[in-house]
């Protein structure tokens, strides 16, 4: 049986590991290779690599430590950040990265979502959707990743989510935004109203605190991963006692 | 020469570095090639792959290696995308493959399966003791991501299960497939491609 997948997620700022809350006031946390050996350790089954830098500036993810990353890690890796074109993402696979997650860019142009996936299959084009709003009528959001840019737009989370699906997107991140670094739990609401039409795997993020939300978004939004960062970073839950209890509950999670 | 060098197949897929970085990681000593008489004299041969099958099999073409590859008498791995090259036709936009393993690739059907692609940790299931499955371990999990898939045949040495079974890893002759990326299956992969390796 397929297993449910744990994501710690890392933001990656200058080439090193950095934390903040709701976007802001950043503080290094170590190196990448470092964390990324820590959590593969630990038993996490993917990780993310968000460099926060890059969409907002119009770069992409720096490849050197995607190269260093692949070389030592030997489980499943996303990055995540300004890639807005096939190049980029060739480099950026070509590095070593498994997937690349594309956001900001794919609002800006929908077409890089086919470009991608014709290129390099369904398979490694992840879309990441940032989304808020009340229950039902969610929207999604652009250029989260810098304050002063921020937006939310009139498109409706549902309808971007089959958009992208239809272009080519082989797995959807929704980044609920509403519960994001509070730890509340996950927006089972909205991920269950996206899983209702998504047919690719679907990644929850944003609101998980106690390891009942990670229970909480499997069985009630049947979420194939669930993706954290604080709680992760903070050491407020442990990736290993997290899967022991997820297990215990019947949950498919690999030992 | 006490230590096999491993010639990896350049067929220019995105995943070639991390299967280098993964042979790097055991101390095999690799190299990228896609030159006939290089992959002739190989002592073994790694045949990566991921995304599509039309594109993966026209670079094959290209460079003739539908020819040689089928004749290499050393053990050839084949992995992921890799694998599924390794057999006759795929239902993939109607590519045949190399043909060096008998069967054919098919879909997995929503209706039966869920979610399309099979994308993440599943449990392996090994049906025969062979070298190249010795060690998984009784909870051995791999990292799959696939659209497609072999049924369980005479050639299966492991299966999977995604809406019933398929094979995992195969082996007809000196030809072996994993359809899981061993590059990215921490214990469970290493174990595979130093077993492949051999003593």
């Amino acid at each position: 049986m397929l297993t449910r997948r744990i994501i710690p997620c890392l933001d990656v700022r200058d080439g090193q590991v950095v934390k903040g809350v709701r976007f802001r006031d950043h503080v290094v946390m170590g190196g990448i290779e470092e964390l990324a050996l820590r959590y593969r350790d630990a038993g996490a089954d993917e990780l993310v690599f968000y460099d926060i830098t890059a969409s907002p500036e119009g770069r992409s993810a720096d490849v050197a430590w995607v190269e260093r990353l692949a070389r030592h890690l030997d489980i499943p890796f996303c990055v995540a950040g300004g890639i807005r074109s096939v190049e980029q993402a060739r480099r950026t696979l070509a590095a070593g990265a498994d997937k690349i997650s594309i956001n900001s860019p794919a609002l800006e142009r929908p077409e890089l979502i086919d470009e991608l996936s014709t290129e390099f299959g369904v398979q490694c084009i992840v879309v990441g959707v940032d989304s808020s709003g009340p229950e039902g009528d969610w929207r999604v959001h652009q250029y989260t990743g810098d304050p002063s840019r921020s937006r939310e737009l009139a498109r409706p989370t549902l309808d971007w989510v089959a958009e992208a699906q239809r272009r080519g997107a082989g797995e959807i991140v929704l980044n609920c935004m509403g519960s994001d670094g509070v730890r509340r739990g996950y927006d089972i609401a909205q991920l269950k109203a996206v899983r209702a039409i998504c047919r690719v795997p679907l990644i929850a993020s944003g609101g998980a605190g106690a390891p009942e939300h990670f229970r909480d978004v499997f069985v009630e939004a049947d979420v194939d991963g669930a993706l954290a960062a604080s709680v992760f970073h903070a050491g407020t839950i442990s990736v290993p006692d997290l899967k022991q209890y997820l297990r215990a509950e019947g949950i498919a999670i690999r030992p | 020469m006490s230590v096999r060098e491993v010639v990896v197949v350049d067929s220019g897929v995105a995943n070639l570095g991390s299967v280098m970085a993964a042979l790097a990681r055991l101390d095999a000593p690799a190299r990228l090639s896609t030159d006939p008489a290089v992959l002739r004299a190989a002592q073994r041969v790694i045949l990566p792959g991921v995304g599509a099958a039309a594109p993966a099999m026209a670079r094959l073409r290209e460079r003739g290696l539908d020819a040689v590859i089928p004749t290499l008498t050393c053990p050839v791995l084949g992995i992921c995308l890799g694998m599924q090259l390794l057999f006759e036709h795929t239902d993939e936009a109607g590519v045949d493959c190399l043909g060096v393993v008998p069967g054919r690739l098919r879909r997995f059907e929503e209706a039966r399966c869920g979610r399309v692609p099979h994308m993440g940790w599943n449990r392996l299931e090994v049906l025969r003791d062979d070298p190249l499955v010795r060690g998984f371990g009784a909870q051995a999990y791999a990292y799959f991501v696939h659209s497609y898939h072999a049924e369980v045949g005479p050639h299966t040495l492991a299966t999977c299960d995604y809406g019933g079974p398929f094979a995992a890893v195969v082996q007809h002759r000196n030809f072996f497939g994993a359809q899981f990326h061993p590059e990215r299956s921490a214990a469970v992969g290493a174990t595979l491609i130093r077993n492949f390796l051999g003593p």
